[in-house]
């Protein structure tokens, strides 16, 4: 244990807050600004000049091609969150299809996207889940067939956030419809303006609509928009889920969540007495501090693991698990520290916190449910953490 | 920055691992739990030959000088095992009190005591955390009189260091005026007892007692956060054993999505408490400003997520965890014991939350 950071590294805490210090007028507000504001933009570019944005991505391909450093990027989060600055573009195409392309791409589909996607002018939107095909999702059935030159894709998409704002899509379809179920698809690249797909936006429980469906109705790409080989999607799909993507995410978003419930509680009054002198609130919001506090030390713990190039085992496996079902804990407790004012939703007049909170708690809930829901975690900490076994596989009706 | 165990520290619990893993074997434990004294007597002769009941003295009083942290992974490995020691008691919380409130002399005499063998000193602080049935001693000239409950450590104590509120003092078992009561308690692995003293001679710790109870009860919580770990840990391991050896409906239970959810919830909570545990003891050295509240973060969420393991492991090994033949129930009740000695967590969170002007 050695909590201290050596010169090398305090060293770099200084360059990113002189960095912070001199271009944070640049920066845009932590508020969801438009994915093509010019001033967005702007700083995606600025980010990359510095390589605080792809920082570790190949120079010939846009990126800043410095050496992975897990307590750097930490370091980065940390100055980032602490200056309340937004950190790099993080959507689907620069988290997931510019890491899968560096690795299967093709050489011309290297360069023809990745240092686009990385500077902010080409967005993706991911195409994999489907209406039947979700935690099942080899069970998908868009279906890809060969005429000429050209696939013709007819099918549905589902949860697909950022459809309506795309230039591309990265896809999983079926182009092999009598193989077994995980070697008959293919990754497809496409645009999104190509004839014959429509995007309908998809409403929450939030009152949002955070995603889209996407219906493709003979839908032609040419045959050289595969990565990887015809089958092969799957692998290609899996590949980069590998490179611990997310895993490190944010540790301290959790503990900034709970600071503010802890001013809201001693802001908010009932008949005179604020709420944090009452005990009962007092002890939920202590032991939800505890349980943040064991999730930021378990992110420290993991932190470390990556720059020894270890395996974290259980204590990165559980962390979408764990870290989520917190997350929801704690914007429940908020609302329930606010009473009935913690009903107040979108416009209403005395609303608290924008509506954050609720926010949070519906939102939060979807988060359990999607990128793999609690209970696919569960049988992936079971199955491959504790080698326990598998559900014998039920025979095809 | 480097979050996690050091080589020298993993090597120190896997020793401490290996020996406890065939001299705290269930079937000694149980021979302790029904009154054979002899493991306890046992494991402090081989402990004593590994060091362990020196890490936390000082290189200059004949200790190893080693760190709450290293104590914790021991207090780990004692969970894991259920064993039958005075380790929390005797050589973490007593060590602890003598250096912080003893004098030169005092350390001295004591700690090179402690270190040679002859001295076991349990701990009685209960009343300094809630006193209930009107316990609490007080001090007359250099008599002590009155009752210290919950006293920890008697399995083999030769002394017990006790506090008034505003002294820690040192007392030998063997005094007149002193009466015992052995209590029964669900935890047969640890021997508390009863102490009621009519003018005892003691040895008042020149230091005073405020702070230095608060740091042995500080630690005293990590290592009980640590026993818990530990403890928890093992549960776990033999749910996971015992279903995939146990079949029903012609398949191991284990490959039933009911059990094994039940398994990763008990992993998805556990988990990041090791992490906590370790951070607390850490701090108890290293980051003073957050070593107190650290203890109660961590004391309190390991009696929760402990109490919730040992519920569920026990339900995983279906009627069989309920038998007394499978023996799970030491580790059962030696967590629901750790979740009460030294403040229960509704208490232990109250304090955390004064620390942060919350209360």
């Amino acid at each position: 244990m050695n909590l201290n950071f050596t010169a090398e590294y305090e060293d770099f805490r200084a360059d990113v807050r002189a960095f912070l210090d001199k271009h944070k007028a640049d920066a845009p507000s932590m508020a969801n600004v438009g994915l093509r504001s010019e001033k967005r933009l702007k700083w995606q570019r600025i980010l990359l000049e510095h390589g605080y944005a792809a920082r570790t991505l190949p120079k010939q391909y846009g990126g800043f091609g410095a050496e992975p450093d897990s307590l750097k990027q930490r370091i980065i989060a940390e100055e980032f969150a602490r200056a309340k600055v937004p950190g790099g573009i993080a959507g689907q195409g620069i988290n997931m299809l510019v890491p899968t392309l560096l690795e299967l791409g093709t050489e011309e589909q290297k360069e023809k996207y990745i240092a686009k996607t990385l500077s902010g002018e080409m967005i993706w939107c991911q195409g994999y889940s489907e209406p039947g095909a979700g935690s099942d999702l080899a069970s998908l059935r868009t279906a890809a067939v060969v005429d000429g030159d050209d696939f013709v894709i007819n099918g549905q998409k589902i949860w697909t956030s950022t459809a309506n704002q795309a230039d591309m899509i990265f896809c999983l379809v079926r182009t092999e419809p009598d193989a077994p179920k995980h070697q008959g698809i293919s990754y497809l690249l496409f645009s999104m303006d190509t004839p014959g797909i429509e995007v309908r936006p998809l409403m929450t429980m939030t009152g949002r609509a955070e995603f889209n469906e996407v219906f493709f109705t003979d839908v032609r790409v040419p045959t050289s928009q595969i990565v990887g080989q015809r089958g092969e999607g799957w692998m290609v799909a899996n590949a980069t889920l590998t490179h611990e993507r997310g895993m490190l995410g944010d540790p301290d978003a959790a503990l900034s969540r709970l600071k503010s419930i802890a001013e809201i509680m001693q802001n908010e009054h009932v008949d005179g007495k604020s709420l944090m002198d009452n005990p009962v609130y007092r002890d939920r919001l202590v032991a939800l501090e505890a349980e943040v506090y064991a999730m930021k030390f378990n992110g420290m713990r993991l932190t470390t693991a990556s720059v020894e190039k270890k395996s974290a085992g259980l204590a990165g496996m559980i962390v979408k698990l764990q870290g989520c079902e917190l997350n929801h804990r704690l914007a429940e407790l908020a609302i329930d520290v606010m009473g009935e004012y913690g009903i107040l939703f979108e416009d209403s007049p005395f609303l608290r916190d924008h509506g954050l909170w609720q926010t949070h708690y519906m939102f939060d809930l979807g988060l359990i449910i999607g990128g793999g829901s609690a209970q696919i975690q569960k049988n992936i900490i079971s199955e491959r953490g504790l080698g326990m076994p598998r559900e014998p596989k039920v025979a095809k009706a | 920055m480097y979050f996690g165990l050091s080589q020298d520290q993993t090597m120190l619990q896997d020793s401490v691992q290996r020996y406890l893993e065939s001299a705290s074997e269930l079937e000694h434990v149980r021979g302790f739990a029904e009154g054979d004294n002899s493991l306890a007597e046992s494991l402090q002769n081989g402990l004593m030959e590994l060091g362990v009941p020196l890490v936390l003295v000082p290189e200059e009083f004949g200790g190893l000088g080693l760190g709450v942290l290293e104590a914790a992974l021991i207090q780990q490995a004692m969970g894991r095992f259920v064993s039958p020691t005075s380790f929390t008691s005797a050589y973490a919380m007593a060590v602890i009190g003598l250096r912080e409130a003893g004098d030169d002399d005092q350390k001295n005499d004591w700690l090179g005591r402690i270190a040679g063998g002859s001295a076991i000193i349990g701990v009685g602080l209960t009343e300094a955390i809630g006193a209930r049935e009107g316990a609490g001693l007080k001090l007359s000239g250099d008599k002590v009189s009155g009752r210290a409950s919950f006293v920890m450590g008697a399995e083999l104590a030769t002394h017990f260091m006790l506090t008034t509120g505003k002294d820690l003092l040192i007392i030998a078992r063997d005094s007149a005026g002193v009466s015992e009561t052995a209590l029964t308690t669900i935890d047969k692995t640890r021997h508390v007892i009863m102490l009621d003293l009519q003018d005892v001679p003691c040895t008042v710790l020149a230091g005073g007692a405020v702070a230095a109870q608060a740091r042995m009860i500080d630690i005293g919580r990590v290592l009980l956060a640590a026993d818990s770990l530990g403890a928890a840990d093992m549960m776990i391991e033999k749910s996971v054993a015992y279903s995939k050896d146990r079949e029903q409906f012609n398949r191991p239970i284990g490959s039933f999505q009911a059990v094994k959810h039940m398994c990763a919830d008990m992993v998805a909570k556990l988990e990041p408490c090791r992490s906590l545990v370790w951070y607390a003891a850490y701090a108890q050295d290293h980051v003073s400003d957050e070593a107190a509240l650290m203890s109660r973060l961590a004391k309190s969420h390991l009696a929760e997520v402990g109490k919730y393991v040992a519920r569920t492991s026990t339900e995983v090994h279906g009627g069989m965890g309920f038998t007394d033949l499978l023996g799970l129930h030491y580790w059962f009740k030696r967590i629901g014991a750790n979740r009460q000695l030294l403040g229960g967590p509704e208490t232990v969170r109250e304090e955390a939350a004064k620390l942060q002007g919350w209360s």
